[in-house]
């Protein structure tokens, strides 16, 4: 099963690199009060359902793919791939 | 393992582990050879420590490339699963720079290690308070004192959320703070070392291990290595 994770910075942690891309952003001309920066992880997990995978991709957020003092994670499943 | 040093005190041994990445790893078995320690590297694929192993130190460096973050893959190494074991039994553990943030990866420490505030690597001498003097890896330090370390990291900036930090400060677990205004990375509380409830476990991000010899402008480092080898000698004996 088909998966992507989405690693956040936490509300209220600070982002330097988010603050760095706004201000890059600002300096193109665009109008960006607000950046942050994450990371994207997708994956092929072995499971025998959705919720099966849900479940797995969930501990590997919190054993290893985020850090759970100041990162945030979604969980998207694509169900039919 | 001990061996008679030159002023009749046993040489202690002091495991230095090296992960694919780690590169001050040799500066650091130099350092603790100077200081009195017999020093022995450890690839990170060992899964035991040497028999007689009185400290561990892990090294800065970059290890596993700082993939995903820095520390998150080195914690899975083999020779980690023996550290925290040694750890648990009360064995002394530091972490320098690259070291430490392993250590808080492996949740051996409190806290994590973040992108410096200014985004920039640092790399320059700093002065840090020592607020404990009672701990193994400050004992040689003299109260109220400042040390002159160099930094050189792009990711320590130390961070809690309020409440932790507030347990750490109340439980004294704070033992270096960045001194007036020489915060180089934006840590919260200008934490620069931070130790583990119990005390046997280090980390900091300036390195002691690069202030050991007069040439290089600071030996402050060695109060730092000086501690940790006296306290692996009394916790060695205590073992005999």
């Amino acid at each position: 099963m088909r998966a992507t994770v989405i690693v956040r910075p936490k509300a209220g942690i600070l982002d330097p690199q988010g603050q760095a891309v706004e201000g890059s952003l600002r300096h193109l001309g665009f109008a960006v009060d607000k950046a942050r920066v994450g990371r994207v992880v997708d994956l092929d997990v072995t499971a025998v359902d959705a919720a099966d995978a849900r479940g797995q991709i969930a501990r590997m957020c919190e054993q290893l793919l985020a850090n759970p003092l100041i990162e945030s994670y979604d969980i998207e499943l694509c169900e039919d791939a | 393992m001990t061996a008679a040093t030159g002023d009749g005190r046993q040489r202690i041994l002091v495991a230095v582990a090296v992960f694919p990445g780690s590169n001050d790893d040799r500066d650091a078995a130099a350092a603790l050879e100077r200081v009195g320690a017999t020093a022995v590297r450890v690839w990170h694929d060992e899964e035991a420590l040497p028999a007689g192993t009185a400290a561990v130190v892990l090294p800065g460096g970059f290890s596993y490339g700082d993939y995903l973050r820095c520390g998150a893959i080195a914690r899975f190494s083999p020779i980690m699963r023996a550290v925290a074991a040694f750890a648990a039994d009360g064995g002394l553990v530091l972490g320098i720079c690259n070291g430490f943030q392993i250590l808080t990866e492996a949740r051996l420490l409190p806290g994590t290690l973040r992108p410096n505030h200014t985004l920039s690597f640092v790399c320059r001498d700093v002065r840090v308070r020592v607020e404990r003097t009672d701990t193994a890896f400050t004992d040689r330090c003299r109260r109220d004192s400042t040390l002159t370390l160099p930094v050189k990291h792009g990711e320590g900036a130390w961070f809690a959320d309020a409440e932790l930090l507030a347990d750490l400060e109340r439980n004294g677990q704070v033992v270096l703070r960045y001194d007036g205004g020489e915060n180089p990375n934006g840590a919260i509380g200008d934490v620069a070392g931070v130790v583990n409830a119990d005390g046997n476990v280090f980390g900091l991000m300036p390195h002691p291990e690069h202030a050991v010899d007069p040439l290089l402008g600071s030996t402050d480092g060695a109060l730092v290595l000086g501690s940790l080898v006296d306290a692996a000698r009394l916790s060695a004996a205590a073992f005999v």
